[in-house]
Parts: C-alpha cells; sequence; structure tokens
C-alpha cells in the first residue's frame, strides 16, 4: 500500500444471517465502514477526482466544490487532502456533529445550506454557487457517470468475487450510484438477480419543500434508466433502522443508521422468498453517529432526534 | 377505506390533516379520489396524461407502487398509503 487512497475499496462481506428470518435464507453485510473515510462513498470521491483528473479539469491545488450530506464530501476531503486539492462542502445544516468535524480536520471549507430544506437545498446551493464561480470544479455525485462506475468497477465485482450464489442486492438510495454501478454489474453477471432499494421516509422530516416541483431526481438514475434496473424500492423509517442498527451491534457490527435502514430491507426481502442469499451494503460505521444517542438513548426519544437529523 | 397519509406539502391542501380516509380499490382510484375531494391537490398526485406526478412516490406499506403495478397496484382493507415527495439524499 503506497496510499491510504489505496485502502478504498475490497471492504468485507460478513454473514449476519442470524437475523433472518428463515434459515434458508442468508443475509450477508458488505461493510463499507471499513473504507480509510469511514464509509462506501470514498470510492466515488477516489473516481470521480480521478476522472477530473484524466479529463484535464483538475490543475495543481483546484478548488473543488460539491454538495454532500456528509459521507461525500468527507470522502471528498480525504482525496482532495491527499492530492492538495481544496474542496468546498455545502452542507444541509442538520447532519451530526461529527460529520461536520470530519470535513474540517481534513481541511474542507463548509458552507451550510438551509437546515429546512435538507439535501435538496445543499445542491440547489451549490448549483448556484458554481455558477458564480466557473473556476471551481463542480463534480455532481448526483449527475456524474464515474459515481456509478466506481461500483460498476468495484462495489459489483466485488460482491460477485466473494458470493456468487448472490440472488437479492439491497441497498440505500441516495444519488441512486451504489444501486445503479452494483445492480448493473451483478444482474450482467446473473439476470436473475435482484435489486431492492431502500430509502428514508424523506419529506417527514426536515425537508420544507414549498411544492412539488421544487422535488430532485438524480440525473444519473434517469441518465442510466434506475426505474428499468430496480425490482423494488422501499421505505424504511428511523425506527425500524435504528432497531436494526442496534441488532446489527449486537452481532459485533458497529454500523450507522442507513446500515439498519438496508438490513430491514433486507429482512424485508428474505420474508419474501423461500430460499436466497440476500446481500445488502452497509454504507458507513456508527462512530459518526454516536451523538445521536442511538444505541444509548430510549428509543422513542432517538426516533424523535432522528426526525431532525440526517442519517442517511 | 383507507388511510393516506400525506407529506408536510400536501397538508394544507386537506385542511392540515396529516392522513386523511378515501375510497379506492387501485391507488390510481384512491389518487383520484383525493384530487376530487381536495381540489388543491388537483393535476399535482395524478397529472393530465393520467401519470403519476414524476416527482410524487406512492407507497403501499412501505412499497412504492411503480415497482409493484403503477397505478393499478391494488388497495386493500387495512393497508396504509403514503405519499412522499422525491428528494436527494447522500
Amino acid at each position: 500500500m503506497r496510499s491510504v487512497l489505496d485502502l478504498i475499496g475490497n471492504t468485507p462481506l460478513v454473514d449476519v444471517s442470524e437475523l433472518s428470518p428463515k434459515p434458508s435464507v442468508q443475509i450477508l453485510a458488505k461493510l463499507e465502514g471499513q473504507n480509510p473515510g469511514g464509509s462506501v462513498k470514498d470510492r466515488i470521491a477516489l473516481s470521480m477526482i480521478e476522472d477530473a483528473e484524466k479529463r484535464g479539469l483538475l490543475s495543481q491545488g483546484a478548488t473543488l466544490i460539491e454538495p454532500s450530506s456528509g459521507n461525500t464530501g468527507i470522502g471528498m476531503a480525504l482525496v482532495c487532502r491527499i492530492k492538495g486539492y481544496k474542496l468546498k462542502v455545502v452542507l444541509p445544516g442538520n447532519v451530526s456533529i461529527e460529520r461536520r468535524q470530519l470535513l474540517e480536520l481534513w481541511h474542507a471549507e463548509v458552507i451550510d445550506s438551509p437546515a429546512g430544506e435538507g439535501s435538496n437545498g445543499a445542491v440547489r446551493m451549490a448549483q448556484q454557487l458554481a455558477t458564480q464561480h466557473p473556476e471551481w470544479v463542480f463534480l455532481y455525485q448526483y449527475g456524474n457517470p464515474a459515481n456509478p462506475r466506481a461500483h460498476y468497477e468495484g462495489t459489483g465485482p466485488e460482491i460477485w468475487r466473494d458470493c456468487p450464489e448472490i440472488t437479492h442486492f439491497v441497498a440505500g438510495l441516495g444519488t441512486s450510484g451504489t444501486l445503479l454501478g452494483a445492480g448493473r454489474f451483478l444482474k450482467e453477471s446473473n439476470p436473475r438477480v435482484q435489486v431492492w432499494a431502500v430509502e428514508p421516509p424523506a419529506g417527514e422530516t426536515v425537508e420544507g419543500l414549498r411544492n412539488l416541483d421544487d422535488g430532485y431526481i438524480p440525473p444519473i438514475f434517469l441518465d442510466q434508466k434506475g426505474a428499468d434496473l430496480l425490482d423494488r424500492k422501499t421505505v424504511v423509517g428511523p425506527g425500524a433502522s435504528i432497531e436494526w442498527t442496534r441488532r446489527l451491534a449486537d452481532l459485533g457490527v458497529f454500523a450507522g443508521i442507513s446500515s439498519g435502514a438496508a438490513l430491514a430491507g433486507a429482512v424485508k426481502c428474505a420474508s419474501s422468498i423461500e430460499r436466497g442469499t440476500v446481500v445488502f451494503v452497509s454504507s458507513d460505521g456508527g462512530w459518526k453517529y454516536l451523538s445521536t444517542g442511538a444505541w444509548t438513548d430510549e428509543l422513542d426519544v432517538v426516533v424523535e432526534r432522528a426526525r431532525r437529523i440526517i442519517y442517511f | 377505506m383507507t388511510e393516506v397519509s400525506l407529506p408536510n406539502l400536501l397538508r394544507p391542501h386537506a385542511g392540515g390533516q396529516r392522513s386523511v380516509k378515501v375510497e379506492g380499490a387501485t391507488i390510481g382510484e384512491v389518487l383520484e379520489t383525493l384530487q376530487a375531494q381536495y381540489p388543491g391537490m388537483s393535476g399535482q398526485l395524478v397529472t393530465a396524461d393520467g401519470q403519476l406526478h414524476r416527482f410524487v412516490n406512492v407507497y403501499v406499506n412501505d412499497d412504492d407502487v411503480r415497482y409493484m403495478d403503477k397505478l393499478d397496484t391494488k388497495v386493500r382493507t387495512g393497508d396504509i398509503v403514503s405519499i412522499l415527495p422525491a428528494v436527494a439524499g447522500g
């Protein structure tokens, strides 16, 4: 390993079938929290930045700007720090404190977007700022094919290598990169593999959308026909997410809250089939969520708090 | 009668209620009934061409109907229908 960046990817799969509703259905977790920046987003941070370098978009000491609810910003902050670029992250005000701290320790500049507008607001603000500052490079994780490509070339092949018996792939839907990239690779490897998306109950929390036309669908999802690729899409609320995250901790897997949501989706999938092997993505570790009391406080209190903090 | 939970931005059209009960055997019927009962929602759920609004996600018991039978997805007694706007994440 010549660089920390070489540690990105090749994450472990761990068997958590103890949590499966049926002995005939295995459940495996891909632990993306093992990446050096702490999340699956390290993959796309490296992929998008290397892609930009190949296309000659990044001069020495260039400045990048990116909207992120945290993990992509953190992954990019790590990669930029090592490669010598400057980074500005547009962050919704209502993310856990640890996300902000990690960005700052890797010298990213945090620009707050209105807490009441969630990630939609961060995207809007980043687009406005990028238009006003054409000298900044805006890689735009929601529209950049290097995002799903990282999963098509990394996450998907790793799962296939480690678990060729996979029947169902379950992952969280954020930018849609993981589902599009890994999902497409797995379906190409075995057309019978099903791809299930899990999402948080957006709109119930803090997003103050003014009207439905303020809605947002990631351009890569539309460009790569995500609606044709997905077999199922399920909402998992904060209560179930936290309960399942706690159950993972009981097995020694210390994962973030969205991992609990993905596991809940995997369990729902397992309940609906006779036999199979369900692989889900655990996007990050639990470290950034300790301040939310997700493992220590009364569930009702944590759920209420989770309605106001972005954990996805 | 099916309980339909409404996102924040549609609640003002239903007198501020978080959820309402409407008739309908399919999602299409439920949405048409909603739009008829609460005219402020007209065109916001099902557009003029009979399609689900692109930025609206509708779920039956937490499953997105776009990946079930879309507007033909059956709604049974006790099912919970949720309407959520499409938003960014990550």
